[in-house]
């Protein structure tokens, strides 16, 4: 990877991290990146707590950081950074994370073809060894923005307003 | 399911606060609300819902599923989830329910979908595996 590109990488990951919304909702801290890796922190928030008895913070928190991570890796994992969007992220919870303790997330892209990432990351709190949560994911590099307009002209997505539960779709909605 | 319990459940996370999350019971039907929040945005240019928000409200829905199946608050510990991700999660509400496919004696299976305007086009898909509190533990 040119020294170029990874300068870029160093200059977009802080921003990436820390000025999407959610993650700095969750209060999610850059740490590194080089080719196809990441490593990325989220520490400890009593508002992240998805258990009242043992304080130990809501697996959907690890979720976030663990997608982020993710897709950190993804992006710096071709040979020029593309734009990519989640297709599927499968998690193993291995134990509860430490009340108190901040939880990084290392990810590694081990694969990135034309359009797809293949992405590996671990949370762990100090330990790789002993891991929190460890994830598998795949992301697609995203259309820019012009040919994602051309390619859903394709598609015809037609309602069937016939199906009996037709009127449920949305519980919110007033009028069908 | 208890309308009253996954209220009360709800509120007893901090979590469910952050997020925004809210449960909706209509005709016999329980499901959860992620009302739009600007806070809640993964990718600010499209825009679209984090990834990582979405995730976190399928399985907290799943949860409150396998909660629905024990005699107490004590939250299910999950084993291992796994999300599809299949629209853009756009900046409107989103709605998702979860479906108990297997409840053995500890290890309950659940499914959970996410829609947004059109039930039939579901943004999101989960299935996961939960560790349900033992009989008399609380």
């Amino acid at each position: 990877m040119e020294q170029a590109t990874l300068e870029k990488l160093w200059e977009m990951g802080p921003i990436f991290t820390e000025q999407t919304p959610h993650a700095k909702k969750l209060g999610l801290k850059f740490i590194s990146v080089a080719k196809g890796r990441s490593t990325i922190a989220l520490p400890f928030n009593a508002k992240l707590i998805g258990n009242p008895e043992s304080r130990v913070i809501h697996g959907g928190a690890v979720t976030t950081l663990l997608d982020q991570a993710s897709g950190l890796a993804a992006i710096a994992g071709f040979d020029t950074p593309r734009m990519v969007a989640t297709l599927n992220l499968s998690i193993d919870y291995m134990r509860a994370a430490k009340p108190g303790e901040t939880i990084l997330a290392q990810a590694h892209c081990y694969k990135a073809t034309k359009h797809i990432a293949f992405v590996r990351c671990i949370a762990h709190d100090g330990d790789p060894d002993d891991p929190v949560a460890t994830s598998q994911a795949t992301f697609m590099v995203t259309v820019p923005q012009a040919d994602n307009q051309a390619h859903n002209k394709d598609k015809t997505h037609k309602k069937n307003t016939n199906r009996p539960d037709a009127n449920r779709t949305n519980p919110n909605e007033k009028t069908k | 399911m208890d309308p009253e319990k996954i209220k009360q459940a709800l509120e007893r996370l901090p979590y469910a606060k952050t997020l925004g999350v809210r449960p909706i019971f209509m005709g016999g039907e329980t499901s959860l609300v992620l009302p739009f929040s600007q806070e809640n945005i993964g990718n600010p240019i499209l825009p679209a819902l984090h990834g990582g928000a979405l995730g976190g409200f399928l399985e907290m829905t799943a949860m409150m599923r396998v909660l629905m199946e024990t005699d107490t608050f004590k939250v299910p510990k999950t084993i291992g989830i796994n999300i599809d991700f299949l629209r853009r999660g756009k900046p409107i509400d989103t709605f998702a329910r979860a479906e108990l496919f297997k409840k053995g004696n500890r290890v309950a299976n659940v499914r959970v979908r996410a829609w947004q305007d059109d039930f039939e086009a579901p943004i999101a898909a989960m299935h996961g595996h939960f560790l349900m509190a033992a009989k008399g533990e609380s």
